[in-house]
């Protein structure tokens, strides 16, 4: 091959000589995770809307104090996560590795008070004796449909934790890149964005008057 | 890879982000109010679904940047996702509603 084929092979986006949408290829590979992962949620929180309208004796088991106060604190406390997230990322790009690392454990523990509230949540309505197929106040598709979506949500707030820490440990110690940051910030507000469809959901569609 | 294909973002200023994040919490203040108020369930899920995907495009366009990658990008994927959940909706949602009808009462 003579040498101006071969440059030209390279800058084709079938050699990887170009990068698709301008982008690394962790990012474009997070951001098609996140597509499909959307898709699992929709289809879920679509089900649900379902079982929700075909019900006409849905249970309404969240009264507006404490429950939906609770579930609020938990919304504002996550979304506070997100706004430590965007901060940590922007530190990372502006080089300043001391200063992204206390953003991301800021995030990390955002996560984890996240985590600890929604637990508290569950066992308290564990107590009312709501089960995954029987509750005592009406459908028992509620207890499956509110332990799978909010159970699925936690685990991957759960995880998220832990891929914050492992960014963190190796941001801080200069192993990974602001671009990992950024991959990982990306995550985080995914993780966000669909507690803003379930809290509305699952909570505020179900309030007890 | 060369590494100058790789388009960098200009920065946004923490007091947009922080603008955006107050909008954020007001929505969902607003959702909050609208449960206390005891809104119809079908019209209360209508407005919930629409202020979520509000503060959804929020949350992408600031948070995750997506306002400042390639329009392409936003092209590829947004359309994909609508058309997916449309395609849900169309197929499943109109049931849940028929069910009721065929009720006994």
């Amino acid at each position: 091959m003579h040498h101006t084929d071969q440059q030209a092979a390279l800058s084709s986006p079938w050699s990887g000589g170009v990068s698709p949408f301008a982008m690394g290829s962790k990012k474009l590979g997070m951001w098609l995770f996140i597509i499909s992962d959307s898709l699992t949620f929709s289809v879920l929180l679509v089900s649900y809307s379902y079982v929700r309208f075909a019900n006409p004796d849905w249970p309404k088991p969240f009264p507006f104090f404490n429950a939906i106060t609770f579930s609020t604190m938990m919304t504002v406390v996550l979304l506070f996560s997100s706004l430590t997230m965007v901060m940590a990322v922007a530190a990372a790009k502006r080089g300043e590795r001391g200063k992204a690392v206390p953003w991301i454990i800021a995030t990390m523990a955002g996560g984890a008070l996240f985590c600890g509230l929604h637990i508290t949540e569950w066992f308290h309505l564990i107590e009312e004796g709501v089960r995954p197929f029987s509750n005592p106040w009406g459908s028992p598709l509620f207890g499956a449909a509110f332990f799978g979506i909010t159970g699925l949500h936690m685990t991957h707030v759960s995880i998220g934790v832990i891929y914050l820490g492992i960014i963190a440990f190796g941001f801080g110690r200069g192993k990974f890149s602001a671009e990992d940051v950024e991959v990982s910030g990306l995550y985080w507000h995914f993780v966000d964005l669909v507690w803003m469809f379930v809290f509305p959901m699952i909570y505020l569609m179900s309030v007890k008057y | 890879m060369s590494e100058h294909a790789i388009a960098a973002h200009p920065e946004t200023p923490a007091r947009t982000l922080l603008f955006i994040w107050l909008w954020l919490v007001g929505i969902t203040g607003v959702e909050v109010f609208l449960a206390y108020m005891q809104v119809a369930p079908l019209l209360m899920l209508v407005i919930l679904v629409g202020l979520s995907i509000i503060k959804a495009a929020l949350i992408m366009s600031y948070f995750m940047h997506l306002k400042f990658e390639k329009l392409s990008l936003v092209l590829w994927l947004v359309p994909a996702l609508v058309f997916c959940i449309c395609m849900m909706l169309i197929m499943f949602f109109p049931d849940s509603v028929r069910l009721l009808h065929l009720r006994p009462h």
